[in-house]
C-alpha cells in the first residue's frame, strides 16, 4: 500500500477543529500581561515566552508530523519552507513566507503577513524591547530540536536566542531569523 | 538583526479597522497555549486556591476586552436597524446594544459571548433555587478542559476558573459585579463531570434590578 503523500497546509487546517482566533489572541495577551506583572524585566519576559514556546514546540511537532505526512526534509531550505507553508498554516491558519536567505543557506526569515497573536496589540513605551511574539520563536526552536536540527556545542545559548528569537515589536509583521549551524543533512 | 519591514503600518492601533472576527486558529494551538498558561501559573503558586485565582484574573482580562469587542463590532447592524425600522420591525431585535437588565446580560453571556468564544451557545442557563442572587451556566465539556485531566491530589481544582474569569470580566465591565466560580458536577452515566459556572451577583445589582422593576 503506497503511503499517502504530504498534505497541504490549507487541507489540514480545514480538517482540524478550530476555535475563534480572538480567544487565542486575548488569551495570549493575558499571558504576556501576567508575565510582565510577575517578572517586570522585559528580558526575563522574553526568556520566559521563549521557554513556553519551547515547551509547546516539543509537543507540537508530534502533531505536526502526524497530521501533515511530510517526508524527511533533505536540506534546511526545505525545512524552512515546510515550517512556513504547512506548519504555520495548520496551527495558526495563516501562511508564512520564507525570505532573506544568506549566502550559505543557513539563515532565513519567516515572515507572517497576518499574525493572529498581535491583533489589537500596541506596545507602550515602557515595553520597548519586548519581543511580543517570542513564543513563536520558542515553538520553532523546540520543534526543530525534536527533529534533530540543533546548534553546535560552542554556540552560546544567548547567541542562539539572538539568532532565533529576533522579532519586531511592531504588529502586522513578524520576522524570525533561523540560524541552524549544524545540519545533519 | 531585528527585522522591521513596514506594510501599511497604522500610527495607532485604534485606527486599524476592526476585523470581522471570523478568523480562526486550530484548537490544538489554543490548547497548547492554555496548557502553558496553567503550567506557568502552577510554578508561581503554593496552593490550589491561588492557582484558580490567577487563572480567573487572566480570564477577567479576556472577558473585559471581549465585551468591548462584541459591543463595538455589531454597531453596523444598529444603523441598518434605524434605517429599516419602518419597514422591518423584527430587525429591532438584532444589534448588540449594551444590556442593562440582569436577564439581558445573562443571556448575552450565555448566547453571544459563548458563541463567539467557543463556537456554540452554552448548554444551559439556570436560576439558583436556594438563593435569589445565584445563576448557573452549565456546559457538558468546557473547551478549555477538553485536553485536561485533573490529578486526584488537586481535589476540586477546575481550569474552568479561566472561563469563570471571562464571565466575571464581561459582567463587571457591563456594570454587574459578581463573584463567579467554576465547579465540576458529576453526572450519572457520564464519565466526565459537567462544569457549572456559578454566578453570584453583588447586592447592588439586585437592588438596582428591583428598582428598575
Amino acid at each position: 500500500m503506497a503511503p499517502a503523500g504530504p498534505r497541504s497546509g490549507d487541507a489540514i487546517f480545514a480538517s482540524v477543529e478550530r476555535v475563534n482566533a480572538e480567544l487565542f489572541t486575548l488569551t495570549y495577551g493575558a499571558i504576556v500581561r501576567q508575565l510582565l506583572t510577575d517578572l517586570e524585566e522585559v528580558d526575563e519576559v522574553n526568556k520566559q515566552l521563549d521557554q513556553m514556546g519551547y515547551n509547546i514546540g516539543i509537543r507540537l511537532v508530534d502533531e505536526f508530523l502526524a497530521k501533515s505526512n511530510v517526508s524527511r526534509c533533505v536540506d534546511f531550505k526545505e525545512t524552512a519552507e515546510v515550517s512556513a507553508k504547512v506548519g504555520f498554516k495548520m496551527f495558526l491558519g495563516v501562511g508564512a513566507s520564507v525570505t532573506n536567505w544568506d549566502a550559505e543557506g543557513t539563515c532565513c526569515s519567516i515572515v507572517l503577513e497576518d499574525n493572529p497573536l498581535v491583533d489589537f496589540v500596541e506596545l507602550p513605551d515602557t515595553c520597548q524591547g519586548l519581543y511580543y511574539c517570542n513564543v513563536l520563536s520558542g515553538v520553532i526552536r523546540g520543534a526543530l530540536e525534536m527533529v534533530s536540527v540543533c546548534p553546535p556545542m560552542p554556540l552560546s545559548p544567548s547567541l542562539f536566542i539572538v539568532f532565533l528569537g529576533l522579532l519586531t515589536s511592531l504588529p502586522c509583521l513578524f520576522d524570525v531569523y533561523i540560524c541552524s549551524l549544524e545540519l545533519p543533512f | 538583526m531585528i527585522g522591521a519591514s513596514k506594510i501599511k503600518q497604522y500610527s495607532n492601533v485604534l485606527e486599524k479597522p476592526l476585523s470581522k472576527g471570523k478568523q480562526e486558529v486550530s484548537l490544538s494551538a489554543f490548547a497548547f497555549l492554555f496548557s502553558e498558561l496553567v503550567q506557568y501559573n502552577q510554578t508561581q503558586v503554593d496552593n490550589i486556591a491561588e492557582l484558580e485565582r490567577r487563572l480567573e484574573d487572566a480570564g477577567y482580562a479576556v472577558g473585559a476586552r471581549c465585551l468591548e469587542l462584541l459591543c463595538h463590532r455589531e454597531k453596523v447592524y444598529h444603523i441598518i436597524v434605524k434605517l429599516c425600522v419602518m419597514f422591518m420591525p423584527f430587525w429591532l431585535s438584532q444589534g448588540n446594544r449594551r444590556e442593562t437588565r440582569l436577564l439581558g446580560i445573562l443571556s448575552f453571556v450565555h448566547s453571544t459571548v459563548w458563541k463567539v468564544l467557543f463556537g456554540k451557545v452554552a448548554d444551559s442557563l439556570e436560576k439558583g433555587t436556594e438563593h435569589e442572587d445565584e445563576y448557573m451556566i452549565s456546559e457538558k465539556e468546557l473547551l478549555v478542559n477538553r485536553f485536561i485531566s485533573i490529578p486526584k491530589d488537586m481535589g476540586t481544582f477546575n481550569c474552568g476558573a479561566f472561563v469563570a474569569g471571562i464571565v466575571r470580566g464581561v459582567l463587571d465591565s457591563a456594570g454587574f459585579p459578581a463573584v463567579v466560580t467554576a465547579h465540576f458536577v458529576p453526572m450519572e452515566g457520564q464519565q466526565r463531570p459537567r462544569t457549572t459556572i456559578l454566578i453570584k451577583f453583588a447586592e447592588e445589582v439586585l437592588r438596582r434590578e428591583a428598582r428598575l422593576g
